[in-house]
């Protein structure tokens, strides 16, 4: 029984998995690649507002959002939502309107360092019956009563409220989107299809409201938007991924990442840094270097994430401090599907420099169930 | 002496001189309770599992919502999920279609298929959940993926990867066994797969069986369940888990109860028999007493001496009844299942459980029979005047009181004022106990009974001849009739038990075999193997099968279930040409049905079941209304037209015009047709025409006379169970005749003695003896006829009625009835005969001078 429980669990969990599990292991565990989906290539041109929406043609799309909020007593407070569109394989024929050819898979968290460790939800549907969908045309997602939409004059607006915990926030953008590698087209590992279009939208101004336990806070903070959709998925000897994505004081936006071989090796590395008058600076995969500064192992998983990173962009070098330790996603110890994602507070060479979050993913064994 | 001491040794010297009765009043009463609670615990557990397997399936749901038909529009379900007072709902759609590989099987060929959305699924009903072994979690999504339970893999003999054909409708489905349902009950046999995907495949498009729904905090379950309910208006039922609860119960409580009954009739002949071993031993050992009373034992004592002798008899029996009825249920279960042969609980392999509170029951309920049955003989021995017990030959007196008769006519006039009541929780409760009482009355009358008939019996022989044996034989029941009564008692109770339920059984089914006749007047039969609610042959199906030749005349029919009432099992419409001048052509009318002139303007005529008129409160003449026809339309105003037999559905069934039907649904499709041939076409001829549709791998093709042989096979086979209770009837009473006749003889040896001193050959006692036996038994069964014809009267005028909703004509298997007849008759006199010799083994000369 409580194996098969575990097993239950494991179903639902492998819907909600963030980021980089969707993308690996999902498409991973297509039986065949469907042709109706078309794969990202370079030189397309992204245009807004309809790339701000849903693009049914990829395997997998999401819209993340992470910030630092402050409350009227001026305590800090982490965010992080996420709403995924996924496309099954299931036969488009099927004129049923409980036919599941998109899912659409939402997740919410908050980070409190008086509570000391990440409070989080998840939900998952079909897409249908007006219940839950992406739109195309401009950010619009809902699953049942959780949304996130984009405004015509561009604000986010989010609305989820979990069984404890819950968001209802404005997001308003106060500068240009950020194409991620200069056109949107991000490569994410050696093979040229291994890529996703990307765009982010870094330093959006918070207000709204924080719900615990049904009490409401109100809140006012900073945030950082990314869409990315795609349809390839990662190099087969990909391990996990680290992620940063920080707005910093000065006005500049700093996104990085590397994906580590299964050796703990660098697959792949990317970081971009645009100003606040909005210069992008590029780096090439051998700029940028992860470093760990100081682990953190998890008492629940045994798992140890470098929780305090050094990143080097070119001659940049950054240090990520978490706001606390205890950031891990502990879903369901029993799995396995535990990942660090957390708010971290940044230095440019030892001088404070910003906020931000990281996502550190792959770090525990038993990921490959 | 302690009195502790004193009551073994009369226990014990008792019980080792007369073994064999002690034995038989322990056995009988061991064999009555096992009985009962054998069929409590197979019951309860059927019972108790499959209202389990139902609700486990629908998860933990506060609420559930269903159509008045079997499935609904799906539009319903975005409405209940953007509600606000409901947190989650979870929608299901719930079909059955034939596995191919099982079709000859059309007993059992159907899988029950849960079609769900697993990311609504998980928080409600996580069960029905389908898993993949090998790790294919999204594979729960496929369109072509099918999960089934332990017992379905087991039944269908296939595993992860298999193909599976499943045949819906006319058409058939190829899906692959893609995982399990390891949380099923163990037995359950049922199927998962996505419910988008079902509806494609199973051709469902746009349908749901239920929503199940989880109410947000803080809403009050109840008021939210009434208003819903408005919400929703007519077409929509509101269920708690209660209802269905109650909904599994009225199904089979009726058939549960009646079992039971039944076993309480064996523990009720059981304690007869304990009456009459206690009686007998009363009378041997009436100088005993007497001799125990001069020398000082009080009356008190004395009682108590002979109701503890009862309380270990029953204690015993109880006992042993318990664990023998344990043993019996614990078997039948492994190797049966719990159904019974009634069908109700099938698709489930409930486990045995062990109830305190029953075996409690059971026990004190042997027990009490027991010392009910010992409290009448223990109150005469200790009330008994001493001097004359003392003396020889006053044993009959001993058996006056007993046959006062007041008593017994005040039970037999109460047993008959009890058969006018009504039925109490839809239960004839009443019934049975008129049965009771009716039983009592005539054995409490016995004795007198005996007397005159053997007085009369005497009067008219000794004129005609004076050979001795039979005159003192004659004379001896004549002029002892307490003694002999109780003889007869044990006849008398288990043939009339035998006599009523052969009656009861018989007329059922020649009622239930004529009934067939009516309801089959086609030749041959055509329908889908499976076709739910939904589907069945389409409008270019039925001109393909209109187009046959050599076919006079061809009807279609449609039937479908309806929810009337949340808390009862559904009622079944079904809809077929009738014609509404003369439907008793094709119906099977009891009484007058309305003539069509006379019904109201504006209403379609309907003709309803018994059951409808007992459950639902519906008379010729009233107007109803049917949830029917389509939601927020103008409810349509039907009128029953007259009230037929119906012994296939005893929930209630309701018979409409086809034409009005699709009129007022606009569902053109059908589940069957009856074909009437022409004379001068072969049965073959058409049946080969049929096979070579190009849907003919979904048709189940009958002759009406097949139909016939099946029903009846299975109508046997759901009464195989009384049959048994039959065999325990016989076997109880005949271990009374022999206990009773040897105990006599025995308690008689003085008598013998006496008679051999006096030169009768031994060849002349037993001939009296077996005369006596016979004699006997000749007044016993036809006395047991009487009552048993009696209680049969209850049993098809008032009990069957009461439960099951259905009249049936009264049939008498008389060539049944003299053959038990005869064996009863054969089997008293031989044991009469011998008891005899062992009683005349003794010494003549000890016993001659004892007296």
């Amino acid at each position: 029984m409580q194996f098969l429980k575990s097993i239950v669990k494991c179903c639902q969990l492998i819907l909600i998995v963030p980021l980089i599990f969707l993308l690996g292991f999902l498409v991973s565990n297509v039986h065949s690649e469907s042709s109706r989906l078309l794969t990202v290539v370079p030189d397309y041109k992204l245009t807004f507002p309809h790339d701000y929406g849903a693009h049914q043609d990829f395997r997998i799309e999401w819209w993340y959002a992470t910030g630092w909020l402050k409350t009227e007593d001026k305590e800090p407070l982490g965010f992080q939502i996420t709403f995924f569109r996924y496309a099954t394989d299931h036969d488009t024929a099927n004129p049923s309107l409980f036919a599941p050819k998109y899912l659409i898979i939402a997740h919410l968290a908050l980070s409190d360092p008086a509570v000391g460790k990440l409070l989080h939800e998840e939900k998952t549907a079909r897409e249908g019956f007006g219940l839950a969908y992406a739109k195309e045309g401009n950010t619009d997602v809902k699953l049942d009563d959780w949304t996130l939409v984009k405004e015509e004059n561009g604000r986010y607006l989010v609305d989820m409220q979990g069984d404890d915990i819950g968001l209802q926030l404005s997001l308003t953008p106060t500068q240009p989107v950020l194409l991620q590698g200069g056109d949107g087209f991000s490569r994410k590992g050696p093979k040229p299809e291994q890529a996703s279009y990307y765009y982010s939208e870094p330093h959006l101004a918070v207000t709204g409201t924080v719900f615990r336990q049904n009490k409401p806070q109100t809140v006012t903070g900073s945030a950082w938007l990314d869409h990315e959709w795609s349809t390839a998925y990662l190099n087969e000897d990909a391990d996990g991924w680290d992620w940063v994505g920080a707005n910093l004081d000065d006005g500049s936006a700093l996104m990085a990442f590397q994906i580590r071989h299964k050796d703990g090796s660098k697959l792949w590395s990317y970081a971009a840094l645009r100003n606040a008058a909005g210069e992008l600076t590029l780096f090439e995969p051998e700029q940028v270097d992860f470093t760990p500064e100081r682990t953190w192992q998890s008492p629940y998983t045994d798992a140890v994430y470098p929780v305090a990173m050094r990143i080097r962009t070119g001659e940049i070098e950054w240090l990520l401090t978490p706001l606390f330790d205890d950031q891990e996603l502990d879903a369901n110890q029993s799995t396995g599907t535990v990942y660090w994602e957390g708010a971290v507070t940044l230095t440019r060479d030892e001088q404070p420099a910003g906020r931000g979050y990281l996502e550190l993913t792959g770090y525990v064994s038993a990921l490959d169930m | 002496m302690s009195s502790r001491l004193l009551f073994r040794w009369l226990l014990v010297g008792e019980w080792r001189a007369h073994l064999l009765q002690a034995l038989v009043a322990i056995i009988a009463i061991a064999l009555g309770i096992a009985l009962g609670f054998s069929i409590h615990l197979i019951n309860s557990a059927a019972y108790n599992e499959f209202s389990t397997a139902t609700k486990h399936l629908s998860g933990q749901s506060d609420l559930q919502v269903r159509g008045t038909q079997a499935m609904f529009d799906e539009i319903l379900y975005p409405t209940l999920v953007q509600h606000k007072s409901i947190a989650l709902a979870n929608p299901v759609l719930e079909f059955d279609v034939v596995v191919a590989d099982k079709f000859a099987d059309s007993r059992d060929n159907k899988l029950t298929i849960l079609g769900t959305d697993m990311f609504r699924a998980i928080n409600i009903s996580p069960d029905a959940i389908g898993i993949s072994t090998d790790g294919d979690r999204l594979d729960g999504l496929s369109d072509d993926a099918i999960f089934l339970s332990p017992a379905a893999m087991e039944w269908l003999q296939v595993k992860q990867g298999d193909l599976l054909q499943l045949r819906s409708g006319v058409q058939t489905v190829t899906l692959r066994v893609a995982g399990g349902l390891l949380r099923a009950r163990v037995g359950q046999r049922v199927a998962v797969m996505d419910i988008g995907a079902a509806q494609w495949r199973f051709d469902h498009l746009g349908l749901l069986s239920r929503i199940e729904l989880k109410l947000a905090e803080g809403i009050n379950r109840d008021a939210f369940k009434i208003s819903l309910a408005q919400e929703l208006g007519e077409h929509y039922r509101v269920i708690e888990s209660a209802d269905q609860e109650a909904r599994i119960n009225n199904m089979s409580r009726a058939y549960r109860v009646n079992l039971n009954m039944l076993a309480m009739v064996a523990l009720f002949t059981g304690a007869f028999l304990v009456f009459s071993t206690q009686v007998l031993s009363m009378i041997r050992r009436r100088r005993q007493f007497a001799l125990l009373r001069v020398l000082g034992l009080t009356r008190a004592q004395l009682l108590r001496q002979v109701l503890l002798e009862g309380t270990v008899l029953g204690t015993i029996g109880s006992l042993l009844g318990l664990a023998l009825g344990y043993a019996t249920a614990a078997t039948a279960l492994h190797f049966f299942g719990g159904d019974l042969g009634s069908g109700f609980f099938s698709g489930v392999r409930p486990d045995i459980h062990f109830s305190w509170l029953a075996a409690a029951t059971f026990f004190i309920l042997g027990l009490g029979v027991t010392l009910l049955g010992s409290a009448a003989p223990a109150w005469e021995a200790a009330n008994a005047k001493t001097a004359p017990a003392l003396k020889s030959g006053s044993e009959d007196i001993a058996l006056v009181k007993l046959a006062t008769p007041w008593p017994a006519i005040a039970c037999l006039v109460v047993a008959g004022l009890f058969t006018l009541f009504p039925p109490v929780f839809e239960l004839p409760i009443f019934g049975y106990l008129a049965i009771v009482l009716l039983m009592v009355g005539i054995i409490a009358l016995m004795p007198r009974f005996s007397a005159l008939f053997f007085s009369a019996f005497l009067a008219i022989s000794t004129k005609k001849s004076s050979a001795a044996v039979p005159m003192l034989a004659l004379s001896r029941l004549a002029n002892a009739p307490n003694q002999a009564s109780l003889a007869l008692g044990g006849i008398l109770a288990s043939f009339s038990l035998m006599v009523a339920m052969a009656i009861m059984v018989t007329s059922f089914r020649v009622s239930v075999d004529d009934w067939l006749g009516q309801v089959l007047p086609a030749d041959m039969y055509v329908k889908l193997a499976s076709s739910g609610d939904k589907g069945g042959f389409q409008p270019e199906q039925q001109q393909a099968m209109e187009a046959i030749p050599g076919i006079s005349r061809l009807d279609f029919s449609r039937a479908l279930q309806l929810t009337l009432d949340p808390s009862r099992p559904d009622i079944t419409l079904i809809a077929r040409p009738v014609d509404n001048d003369s439907p008793e052509k094709i119906i099977p009318i009891i009484g007058e049905a309305m003539a069509s002139a006379s019904f109201p303007a504006g209403s379609m005529p309907i003709w309803v079941s018994e059951a409808m008129v007992d459950l639902y409160g519906y008379h010729i003449g009233n107007q109803v209304n049917l949830p029917l026809g389509k939601a927020g339309e103008v409810a349509q105003d039907f009128v029953v037209a007259g009230i037929w037999r119906d012994y296939g559905r005893q929930f209630g069934a309701i018979q409409m015009q086809l034409s009005d039907y699709q009129q007022l649904t606009g569902d053109e499709n059908v589940n069957a047709a009856g074909l009437w041939l022409q004379t001068d076409t072969a049965s073959e001829q058409v049946m080969t025409t049929l096979r070579a549709l190009p849907f003919n791998d979904a048709l189940e093709i009958s002759h009406s006379s097949e139909i016939r042989a099946t029903s009846l096979k299975i109508f046997d086979r759901s009464f195989a169970v009384t049959y048994l209770l039959e065999m325990v009837a016989v076997v109880i009473g005949l271990l009374g005749v022999a206990a009773s006749f040897s105990s006599q003889t025995l308690a008689r040896a003085k008598e013998f003695s006496m008679l051999t001193h006096i030169g009768m050959v031994r060849r002349q006692i037993f001939g009296m003896l077996a005369a006596e036996g016979g004699l006997l038994a000749v007044l016993g069964v036809f006395l047991g006829f009487v009552l048993g014809w009696t209680i049969s009267l209850i049993l098809v005028f008032i009990v069957n009625p009461q439960s099951f909703h259905w009249t049936m004509q009264l049939h008498l298997p008389w060539g049944w009835l003299i053959l038990v007849a005869l064996v009863m008759v054969i089997s008293a006199a031989l044991t009469a005969l011998l008891a005899g010799r062992r009683a005349l083994s003794g010494n003549t000369i000890r016993t001659v001078r004892e007296d």
